[in-house]
């Protein structure tokens, strides 16, 4: 199994008159293929120890290896550059743009990288769609699908740029049950049949047995990991 | 298309009404823009017009632009002496070998050159007496470099040609003078000669100093008058391309060593005049597109706090600041061009409009139409002051946009 993501005494102050700490010396390693759920109360730091490791925010101190290599001192291009190759995100409200249509905004990540040529990515995003069950939904608008479809967009989208790890801020947190078991269902086929590594931050422990392993942050600190 | 390109159009249909009313803005003023200078250069080019058709484009006189040296300089050269009060060398005025050099520059292309002997003389009748330019001229060169056979109103200019005696000159002065046509005149130069001579031509210029000031005879007559045999000193062009004169004026300089005036820089006050006036203008209209600028600052700024969300998702997907900042300075381009395209219609609508208004200018007879300049340059610069006056606009709506973060978004709940 090879690592593809470390943190190394990562704290995370925020500044201000009365600093507030929201990860504390948490130091971690995730391997490939690995479906790692971060689980904890309310206000925990859940949140922000998943902007840290998909490198929305930078750790006031420590480090995070992304894939071998260092970001620390990375500046903000250069982060966004390693989001858009090899990261992807699905957030608990879903995050799309609101004027594009459904093909379009899984397209919109693989048009920004330029990898591939508009009709391949065309077709890719069609083919990711019609893999979450949304083949009849291309050219709808968000508004026009229920929650369920739209994180399944979401998750298209993330995926849109074969990442290294997508990663998952209460993916469920809006669902209804139904539609909760279908995205764990797939998240969980992404990481274990596609080989792709999952960290997702999750209250729901029917999710959260869904996945391989279970870190407990409480306070800003790692409880347990295992 | 590309893909911000597309970002920024589905932005700016966002706040259709706000942005139809800045792109209406910058429409109304590119169309003043354009219907102001048009008028504006439009009366200038019609001025200059009748001073380029009434003046000669280029004078070359007998004069150098750089007096010669005086032989005594030139023997003492590099000496450490002053010299005061030193007496020139006397020299006989007058274009030297002028007729071998009319050739020269008549065979220039699109020029055609006339040269003409000037002094002052005095016209004598019936005991009144009045000073005037006497202009020896060949009469059957004069046509191509001065348009003052269009203006004669009795006889002609070619008459000199027929009678070696006559002369020509002003309406006005031949009624101070109370002379008319036929009639007989004294002229008396300042070196003793004097001559009857007859009027064979009358001209109306409508400017005073010209219809009281200039007279015309044959150039050998004013040789003899102003005893200057075989002298010119002044050489007259006019040029298929007026505009051309300060750039052929200097050639001939250099070619033939007199001093060669161009219109331009013979009326260069008035050229200043001319282009302060284009400056004010312009800085006024354009000042008017900067106001009208406001309207896509206005609805930039909303789209960017509206669409803090969307910019939040395309950062955290891996979109630079600065592909944020394009997106939004693109919308301002975007308006700058729209509002450009249809102000420009509207402006030649204005300015069509304008052009068939007639006018009865005070001290003219004739009615005529608003002079109308249509020239493209007016066009190229009223879009880049638009485009760059909308995207300046756009620019801190677009800079804010380019600092929005998407965990403040993300933290600040997404309800
Ligand atoms: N901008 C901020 N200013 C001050 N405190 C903040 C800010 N953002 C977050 N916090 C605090 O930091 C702590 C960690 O927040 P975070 O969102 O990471 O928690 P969480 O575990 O994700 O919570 P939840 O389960 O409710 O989503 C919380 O106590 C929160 O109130
Ligand atoms: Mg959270």
């Amino acid at each position: 199994m090879s690592e593809v993501l470390r943190a190394e005494h990562v704290t995370r102050v925020l500044p201000g008159e009365v600093p507030v700490t929201l990860v504390r010396d948490v130091s971690l390693t995730i391997n490939r293929g690995e479906f790692v759920n971060i689980q904890g109360p309310s206000g925990s730091g859940k949140s922000s120890l998943l902007y840290l490791l998909g490198l929305l925010d930078v750790p006031s101190e420590g480090r995070i290896w992304l894939d071998g290599v260092d970001t620390s001192g990375f500046v903000e291009d250069q982060l966004a550059e390693v989001r858009l190759a090899k990261l992807g995100f699905v957030f608990q409200f879903h995050f799309l743009l609101g004027e594009f249509t459904v093909l379009d905004n899984v397209m919109l990540p693989m048009a920004k990288l330029g990898r591939l040529e508009p009709e391949a990515q065309r077709e890719r995003a069609a083919g990711l769609l019609k893999e979450l069950g949304l083949g009849e939904q291309l050219h709808k608008r968000p508004d026009q699908l229920s929650g369920g479809q739209r994180q399944r967009v979401a998750i298209a989208r993330a995926m849109a740029n074969e990442p290294l790890i997508i990663l998952a801020d209460e993916p469920t947190g809006n669902l209804d049950t139904a539609s909760s078991r279908n995205v764990q269902q797939i998240l969980s086929e992404v990481a274990h049949t596609r080989n792709k590594t999952i960290v997702a931050v999750t209250h729901d422990p029917e999710f959260a047995r869904a996945g391989d392993r279970i870190i407990r942050i409480v306070d800003g600190r790692i409880e347990s990991d295992g | 298309m590309p893909l911000g390109l597309r970002i920024a159009l589905i932005h700016l249909t966002h706040r259709r009404r706000q942005t139809v009313m800045s792109l209406l803005g910058i429409t109304l003023g590119v169309a003043f823009f354009m219907a102001v200078s048009a008028l504006m250069r439009g009366s200038e080019a019609d001025f200059i017009d009748r001073l380029i058709d009434a003046a000669p484009h280029i004078t070359v006189s007998d004069e150098f632009r750089t007096p010669p040296e005086q032989p005594v300089v030139k023997s003492y050269a590099g000496g450490a002496i002053r010299l005061h009060g030193l007496k020139p060398q006397t020299d006989t005025r007058g274009i030297r070998g002028y007729k071998q050099k009319l050739p020269l520059l008549d065979a220039m292309p699109g020029v055609r050159v006339a040269p003409v002997l000037s002094g002052q003389a005095i016209l004598t009748f019936a005991g009144k007496e009045q000073g005037v330019t006497l202009n020896g001229v060949l009469p059957e060169l004069m046509g191509g470099v001065s348009d003052i056979e269009e203006k004669i109103v009795a006889g002609s200019l070619q008459a000199l040609a027929a009678d070696p005696n006559g002369i020509v000159f002003g309406r006005a002065l031949a009624e101070k003078l109370f002379l008319d046509m036929g009639d007989n005149i004294t002229v008396s130069s300042p070196v003793g000669q004097v001559r009857t001579m007859k009027i064979v031509g009358l001209f109306d210029t409508g400017t005073t100093a010209i219809d009281e000031g200039q007279a015309y005879v044959l150039l050998k007559r004013a040789q003899v008058l102003l005893g200057r045999p075989d002298r010119a000193n002044r050489l007259i062009m006019q040029l298929d391309d007026p505009y051309a004169a300060r750039e052929v004026a200097a050639t001939i300089e250099e070619r033939i060593g007199y001093r060669a005036q161009s219109w331009q820089e013979a009326q260069e006050s008035l050229m200043s005049v001319l282009l302060i006036r284009n400056i004010i203008m312009y800085s006024v209209v354009s000042a008017i597109l900067v106001v009208a600028s406001f309207g896509v600052f206005n609805v930039i700024s909303t789209v960017v706090m509206e669409k803090r969300r969307d910019i939040a998702i395309l950062r955290s997907m891996g979109f630079h600041a600065r592909d944020v900042r394009r997106i939004f300075l693109a919308q301002g381009v975007i308006i700058g061009l729209a509002g450009s395209a249809i102000g420009i219609a509207a402006g030649y609508g204005l300015m069509a409009l304008l052009a068939v208004v007639k006018i009865q200018p005070p001290g003219i007879s004739d009615v005529v139409n608003l002079p109308i300049y249509w020239g493209a340059d007016q066009t190229a610069l009223v879009v880049l002051v638009a485009v760059a006056s909308a995207a300046g606009a756009a620019y801190f709506p677009a800079r804010k946009a380019g600092r929005v973060h998407p965990i403040d978004i993300l933290r600040g709940g997404m309800a």
